[in-house]
């Protein structure tokens, strides 16, 4: 499972990730299906359940969602993996985010700024979209799972209650063993 | 406490100091259950008065459209804007520090006792939830850009949901195809 043999592991999430990070438009949401692809699909670091294990345990961590990639790496090489991949992560943009944030108020009315801020919308609802097809379909395993997606996306949409709530309910109904 | 900030409408703001964004952006990390955009606006708008609601969306809109989450952005240029590179520097370790302590500690328990059939159990249940909340943040993104009626938007929402998400194709490369096609689309109706 786990390949202890040096820094190859560490090397490929902190190739990966960085890469990820600059395209990561829409957030860390709009990066699940990537993470998923690489995980499960081309690396062979862990199977779907735990793919969606992980990012249960992510939903359920306070703070921002990209931590899912601490408990990614720290899956593949322990504390050493969650450090890299999380720094990968971040790193990159956070510079990007940097530099761009000291100039981006001085083209305050440039046209071209106000064509990417529009052209990026759709790009990242795509992306976003994308994820949440994903999620549910490494997630839901039978109707009732289905069901409870569909439930939640209901409530979440139509209402502005506390998420926990609802993954208290969906944990209650899992525990039962419907699922 | 009381702060003055607040109080007065349209005076200036006042200026945080390096610990404060510190301690600021811990506070949203900490509570920030289920993303940490929402509760960086309460502190910030609401409660601190660092900024007004519209200061803090065109930051927010620069933030959504930079690559890497959204959160992360935010508060690099939050923290840049009032302290600088070191404003920048706390802001972001405030807000990443504790989450990821807490989540590597989360992952070592789950490599202990994630093959125990409750724990299994409760987190697919979480896992079924998780995707709904995702389905309907994108309902909620998604509405008021298809109510424009016939514009390209949902057509390239559509063709990259597709491409990402049934067909399985490499995030970079559907990026590099549809972004400028999008932005291109934006500029000429513009």
């Amino acid at each position: 499972m786990r390949d202890d043999s040096g820094f190859g592991p560490l090397l490929a999430l902190a190739g990966y990730f960085a890469v990820l990070s600059l395209f990561a438009i829409g957030g860390a949401n709009a990066a699940v299906p990537e993470m998923h692809r690489i995980a499960v699909e081309a690396m062979h670091w862990m199977n779907d359940r735990q793919f969606s294990d992980m990012y249960a345990l992510a939903q359920l961590s306070p703070g921002p969602n990209v931590i899912i990639v601490t408990l990614i790496g720290f899956h593949v090489a322990g504390v050493a993996g969650a450090a890299v991949a999380t720094i990968a992560m971040v790193g990159p943009t956070c510079t990007v985010a940097f530099f761009v944030g000291r100039t981006w108020d001085h083209f305050k009315d440039a046209p071209w700024r106000a064509a990417i801020q529009t052209g990026m919308v759709p790009v990242s609802l795509g992306m976003v979209a994308a994820s949440a097809f994903v999620v549910a379909r490494a997630a839901d395993h039978n109707a009732i799972a289905g069901a409870v997606t569909v439930a939640t996306g209901v409530t979440a949409y139509c209402t502005r209650i506390n998420p926990l709530w609802l993954f208290a309910v969906a944990g209650v109904v899992g525990l039962a063993g419907y699922l | 406490m009381s702060d003055p900030a607040v109080a007065i409408p349209g005076a200036k703001p006042h200026q945080p100091t390096l610990s404060e964004l510190f301690v600021s952006f811990v506070g949203v990390s900490v509570s920030g259950f289920g993303g940490a955009l929402p509760w960086a606006r309460r502190m910030i708008v609401d409660r601190r008065g660092w900024m007004t609601a519209e200061e803090f969306n065109e930051v927010f809109a620069l933030a959504q459209f930079l690559p890497g989450p959204n959160v992360v952005n935010f508060s690099i240029v939050f923290g840049q804007r009032f302290g600088g590179g070191p404003g920048a520097a706390v802001a972001i370790a405030g807000l990443l520090g504790p989450p990821v302590a807490i989540v590597t500690v989360i992952g070592a328990l789950y490599a202990y006792f994630g093959d125990i059939n409750a724990l299994g159990r409760i987190l697919t249940g979480i896992s079924a939830a998780a995707a709904g909340l995702i389905i309907g943040m994108v309902a909620k993104m998604a509405m008021p850009l298809f109510r424009n009626g016939m514009t390209p938007a949902p057509f390239i929402a559509i063709v990259g949901f597709i491409a990402v998400g049934v067909l399985r194709y490499p995030l970079p490369l559907v990026l590099i195809v549809l972004a400028p096609i999008s932005v291109a689309l934006a500029w000429v109706r513009r």
